[in-house]
């Protein structure tokens, strides 16, 4: 490293960039994916229908049901449908039997428009992606702490990769398509540099998220080591008045939506709680929903008396630092976004995903021009270009069997949701024994024909197994199942593609290997 | 980065510049957090967030200037400066009790 700045970068951005590439690649692929994980839920859930109804309606629906099931719970907890989650949930808490306890939770799914329970298949649904792409299917806290990492690491990549490309718009224009090597580079700059506002918006917003987890040291020092002190601070607490003991009769709480609604200048309700509900001292709060605005304000919240509908409490307003913090949080979430917006972080995710996976191309492919006429290729190399496959390829393979499973397990099936998550990872685990015992090339190309078929025959899988094919929720305008299937066969359509190139430079490279051709590749090596 | 031949002190010194980047960059970034959580004029919860959002830009420099810097002793000093003032920072805003 006694070379310039420039290259002590490169240098960074290389390393960085390897060591943590193939973790990434599977964070970036699942956290695009969870900007649909609500639609994906659906369609892994059919049984459960979708349908417009108000919220006013649905919790008209949902206080019913529970007046008849659960009138002596200690608690009730409601989520409301919205556009994109069409279930209506609740929840109750039983009045636990000694004081201090935790009393028992019950869960039913609601028909919002007839109030009937409805049962879905058992299914972790897109919650699996979102909940993989922070968790890493490891136990609490290691995953989130090994994400964050991943997320710092990759803010360095993309710090020093900027500083490694000076010329950084005007290699923007610059796009030499089948050139090998040069192509690779080229994409990989133009996806990093076209989104460049979203990979730093991500990148740093996902530190933001965790921050109070891994860094902690100031909120140890300003409060003096009490932690809790700090959260009652952040998110102060709405206090609820303890059970006068006398019954009270419950108001209709629909009518509250819309005060809320009102004081929150449109801000809809997400969620309800009410507390001692058959109680003269009954209250209602209301959680916003966080759908009409970027700002996340994780305490937004109205409180009223459940039997009068007076307002007992507001919550105060966000000071700045916390509305940047959320703000972050917002952003890097995307609650508030609709249809259009959605498909832009879907497109954008897909890109930064896209410039990690290039970004491990260009590292294997420019080591390996110096062993193309040795037959064996170094450990550290064939290493790296097994991981290459099997994070990518591999990953997509298990996406597909993921959804695979959920149509193809008995949906009556014990322990079913837990099956489908080993689907994921028996397919995942498979892909790398298969890169293993297949030369690259020919590895690259069976698993992404395979990953093509499986995707591109979703529709006529669910149209095998459900009567909820592509024809009838056309037909229904169910766009977020439609969408779901369209979305998976231009998948596969593009899969399939990849590994037609694949073959055919595997073709082209065996014949036209002349050493004119290395010495133009090796030329970019600088990195 | 350059085949089978570098020596061993390249490695050391490379060795040295991701510990010095990774638990250096660290001590920097909490300690930067600390200081400005005890010193920003404002709410002690606001003043936290902002420390804690900061802390990872710090870090950021913090390890670009552990690889860009001429030696890895360089690494190593650059980091320990600021710890030290930022340490004596947050240790006077402690002490006083501001």
């Amino acid at each position: 490293m006694k070379e310039g700045f420039r290259q002590a970068m490169a240098w960074l951005h290389t390393w960085a960039g390897l060591i943590f590439g193939w973790l990434l690649f599977a964070i970036f692929l699942t956290g695009t994916l969870a900007y649909f994980k609500d639609e994906i839920s659906h369609w892994m859930q059919p049984e459960i229908p979708a349908r417009s109804v108000t919220s006013e309606a649905s919790l008209t629906l949902a206080q019913q049901y529970l007046q008849q099931h659960a009138a002596g719970a200690s608690r009730w907890l409601i989520d409301l449908p919205d556009a994109r989650e069409p279930g209506l949930s609740v929840r109750w808490q039983q009045t636990p039997a000694k004081r201090g306890e935790r009393g028992q939770f019950t869960e039913k799914r609601l028909d919002p428009q007839t109030g009937a329970e409805v049962q879905g298949r058992e299914t972790r649904g897109g919650d699996f992606f979102y909940r993989f792409h922070f968790q890493l299917q490891m136990p609490y806290p290691w995953g989130r702490w090994l994400s964050t990492i991943a997320a710092m690491v990759m803010f360095v990549a993309l710090i020093s990769g900027i500083i490694t490309h000076k010329k950084i718009f005007k290699d923007f224009f610059t796009f030499r398509p089948r050139k090998g090597q040069r192509s690779w580079l080229d994409g990989h700059n133009a996806v990093g540099v076209l989104v460049l506002p979203f990979h730093l918006m991500i990148t740093y917003s996902s530190l933001v998220i965790f921050m109070a987890m891994v860094m902690p040291a100031s909120i140890l020092a300003s409060y003096k080591g009490d932690v809790r002190v700090f959260y009652d601070e952040v998110f102060p607490a709405a206090n609820t008045p303890e059970p006068a003991g006398k019954p009270g009769q419950l108001a209709a709480m629909a009518p509250l939506l819309e005060q809320a609604r009102q004081l929150w200048s449109g801000g809809g309700v997400g969620r309800l709680t009410v507390n001692n509900p058959g109680d003269a001292n009954a209250t209602v709060v209301l959680f916003r929903d966080g759908a009409d605005r970027v700002v996340h304000d994780f305490g937004s919240a109205l409180t009223f008396n459940g039997v009068t509908g007076q307002l007992l409490d507001t919550t105060a307003q966000q000071p700045l630092p916390m509305a940047i913090s959320g703000a972050f949080y917002g952003l890097h979430m995307g609650h508030f976004a609709g249809p259009v917006l959605r498909w832009l972080y879907f497109i954008c995710g897909l890109a930064g995903t896209a410039m990690i996976g290039t970004g491990l191309v260009i590292w294997l492919g420019k080591r390996q021009l110096k062993h193309v006429k040795s037959a064996v290729m170094p450990f550290e190399l064939r290493l790296v270009e097994v991981l290459n496959i099997a994070s990518m390829s591999g990953l997509l393979l298990a996406v597909a069997a993921f959804f695979w499973a959920n149509r193809l397990l008995p949906v009556d099936m014990a322990g079913r949701a837990d099956w489908e998550v080993n689907g994921f990872f028996i397919v995942w685990g498979l892909s790398v024994l298969h890169a293993m015992a297949r030369r690259g090339r020919a590895a690259w190309v069976d698993q992404l024909a395979l990953a093509a078929l499986l995707f591109c025959a979703v529709p006529l899988l669910n149209a095998m197994t459900t009567p909820y094919h592509l024809a009838v929720t056309l037909a229904q305008g169910d766009w977020a199942m439609a969408g779901f299937e369209l979305t998976c066969l231009g998948s596969g359509v593009f899969l399939a593609w990849a590994a037609w190139k694949m073959q055919r430079s595997a073709h082209v490279r065996s014949v036209t290997r002349t050493p004119r051709g290395q010495s133009i590749a090796l030329e970019r090596g600088a990195h | 980065m350059k085949g089978k031949s570098l020596p061993v002190s390249y490695r050391l010194a490379v060795t040295s510049r991701v510990l010095a980047a990774v638990l250096g960059g660290y001590i920097v970034a909490a300690l930067a957090s600390v200081s400005l959580g005890l010193w920003l004029p404002m709410a002690r919860a606001e003043a936290v967030v902002i420390g804690m959002m900061t802390s990872f830009l710090a870090y950021l420099v913090a390890v670009l200037w552990c690889f860009a810097c001429r030696s890895a002793w360089q690494a190593w000093l650059g980091l320990i400066v600021p710890s030290l003032v930022l340490a004596a920072l947050s240790g006077l805003a402690y002490w006083v009790g501001h």
